[in-house]
């Protein structure tokens, strides 16, 4: 097995069941082995390409512009409390 | 013939000519939506009290004798990944179940500008990873033509709202194919534009270098017409490019005396149906008949495409789902003691098999110790391919192969095989990894009566060129005017 599948749905911060754990291991490591064949190729002094189109930075006058409205960014939250999203205590 | 049956040009000119309303035409497709998508259920959403307002407004206007655009009055439907404000936007996955953006995405403002109908929000492949709709996080859409069968996808509900005459045209979006490859399964004419060419900006993203907006439609006139309303630069999204914008149906000539068209012997792969290659080989040769000069062309790292694509998208997705926590929108599950289970229960409710496994994948390929061997490989492979078209297009101006390498699939075949479901996007991959636009259009039909599409691929902003050439081979052809019977 190459990957630890564990690991990797921790790294994730997703739970997997122990029936996915199975079949996505099986399937992962048959989709793993198939990628396998890029290494066939010699990529020595390759430049890697991240974008097809030739990027550059793209910059602005820095400028205070209007945001949305705080109340329809928390309006469509799970839970909120005055101005802010809420969750689980997090400190102790 | 019946309003839901017309293309956006036919539309276009009864409303100018006072024969049809906009309301008239926009009430016709909703009668028919109603008699078929029991059938076909192309739709996640209907969006009738709002279509018959915006519809009243252009009728006022056509009322007073003020002119109208090409896109005024003609209803659309959405694929359900672009952000419509006051209007759920699901992208096909639980997890945005409630989601109902408070803000349009670029393309959508625009085609409001331009005055345009919107019928509904389709379905797809959740978070449009899929080939099938099946990966809808609520149904499976059904191809018009068998509904056993699969529309393609992961636009699979646009592609089949515009076969099954459920909306004059559709968007889509293609990361991988998801817009050729159903328009191939279903009959219809799709697009993918250059990237940059439209803005992502209000397009729920699923790989971030690769996704792109396009139309889907009945005929290349109003492929041409919808690419006109949505393309464009735009400052809400830096990757768009600042290049001026044809008016693409300039193109549309009818004549490709002397236009080169490539032919990749890699694209006609071990394994394809003997119709598809058939259908496309009569193509070039119709092609060639019309005066274009064909020539044998090599793409050699086409074998490595779905394996570049696979590590790339994940890779993309992993990072670009990260924000699906339940902490700012969308679902939370009920079952958590601390932060970090209400993280992980949330995703593993929220989130359907297929997007779990490329999380799980992507995530795998860019961790500590595994990112050179997968990730900056792929990279790697990623430029040879682009250096693959970039000496080919020395050579011919568009290249032509088969979109999909067989007809529509039945309902359920590829569903426990992630590879083979992966391996029907080997030919449109290509495309997205490097950049370029490609159209998908009706080249025949296979022995079983299921559609066949023709990929035409251009160089990097050169739509115009694609359009040229599927404009003529549709303009001899008549694959583009069968139906699918549904009643």
């Amino acid at each position: 097995m190459k990957m630890d599948i564990e690991k990797v749905a921790k790294l994730a911060r997703l739970e997997l069941s122990e029936e996915e754990k199975g079949t996505f291991g099986e399937q992962l490591e048959q989709i793993l082995t198939y990628m396998e064949q890029l290494n066939r190729l010699d990529t020595t002094g390759v430049e890697p390409t991240s974008h097809a189109i030739p990027m550059v930075n793209v910059f602005r006058e820095d400028e205070a512009k209007p945001s949305f409205p705080k109340e329809e960014v928390l309006g469509i939250s799970p839970d909120q409390e005055d101005d802010h999203f809420k969750v689980p205590r997090i400190i102790e | 013939m019946a309003i839901h049956e017309l293309t956006i040009h036919q539309l276009h000119d009864l409303l100018v000519k006072k024969e049809v309303t906009s309301k008239e035409a926009t009430a016709a497709l909703y009668r028919r939506i109603g008699e078929v998508d029991g059938k076909v259920k192309a739709y996640l959403m209907l969006t009738e009290e709002e279509a018959f307002r915006q519809a009243n407004e252009v009728d006022r206007k056509i009322t007073k004798g003020e002119g109208i655009g090409d896109l005024a009055g003609i209803p659309i439907g959405l694929k359900d990944i672009l952000c419509t404000k006051g209007f759920r936007t699901t992208c096909g996955s639980k997890i945005l179940g409630n989601y109902v953006p408070f803000y349009d995405g670029t393309v959508i403002k625009k085609l409001k500008e331009r005055e345009a109908i919107f019928l509904g929000k389709l379905n797809m492949d959740e978070f449009a990873m899929g080939s099938s709709t099946e990966n809808s996080g609520f149904h499976t859409t059904r191809n018009p033509w068998d509904l056993a069968r699969i529309p393609g996808g992961s636009s699979g509900g646009s592609a089949a709202a515009v076969s099954a005459d459920e909306c004059i045209a559709a968007l889509g979006t293609d990361t991988g194919g998801s817009i050729r490859q159903p328009a191939s399964c279903c009959g219809v004419v799709g697009l993918k534009p250059t990237y940059g060419r439209v803005s992502r900006y209000g397009l729920v993203a699923f790989a971030s270098s690769l996704d792109q907006i396009g139309p889907i439609t009945k005929d290349v006139e109003d492929c041409a017409i919808l690419l006109n309303g949505i393309s464009g630069y735009d400052p809400s999204d830096s990757t768009s490019v600042n290049i001026e914008v044809p008016d693409y149906k300039q193109f549309l000539t009818n004549n490709v005396k002397g236009v080169r068209v490539g032919i990749p012997d890699e694209y006609f792969i071990k394994g394809m149906d003997p119709d598809v290659e058939k259908s496309v080989r009569e193509a070039i040769d119709l092609l060639r008949k019309l005066g274009t000069e064909v020539k044998k062309i090599s793409l050699p790292h086409t074998p490595y495409a779905v394996a570049i694509y696979y590590i790339i998208c994940t890779a993309e997705a992993s990072s670009n789902l990260a924000r699906y926590d339940g902490v700012k929108y969308g679902f939370r599950s009920s079952r958590y003691e601390d932060l970090i289970e209400m993280y992980g229960r949330t995703r593993a409710e929220g989130f359907g098999k297929e997007v779990k496994r490329r999380i799980i994948l992507g995530t795998y390929v860019l961790s500590a110790g595994y990112y050179d061997a997968y990730y900056r490989k792929a990279s790697q492979v990623r430029t040879l391919m682009r250096n693959d078209f970039e000496g080919a297009f020395k050579e011919v101006d568009v290249i032509v192969t088969p979109t999909a390498p067989t007809p529509a699939f039945r309902i359920g075949e590829r569903v426990g095989n992630p590879l083979q479901m992966y391996l029907s996007d080997i030919l449109t991959i290509p495309v997205n990894l490097t950049g370029i636009p490609a159209i998908s259009l009706p080249c025949g039909f296979s022995s079983e009566g299921l559609p066949i599409g023709l990929q035409i691929i251009g160089k990097h902003f050169d739509e115009g060129k694609i359009l040229q050439v599927a404009f003529a081979f549709e303009q001899n052809t008549d694959f583009h005017l069968k139906k699918p019977t549904l009643i």
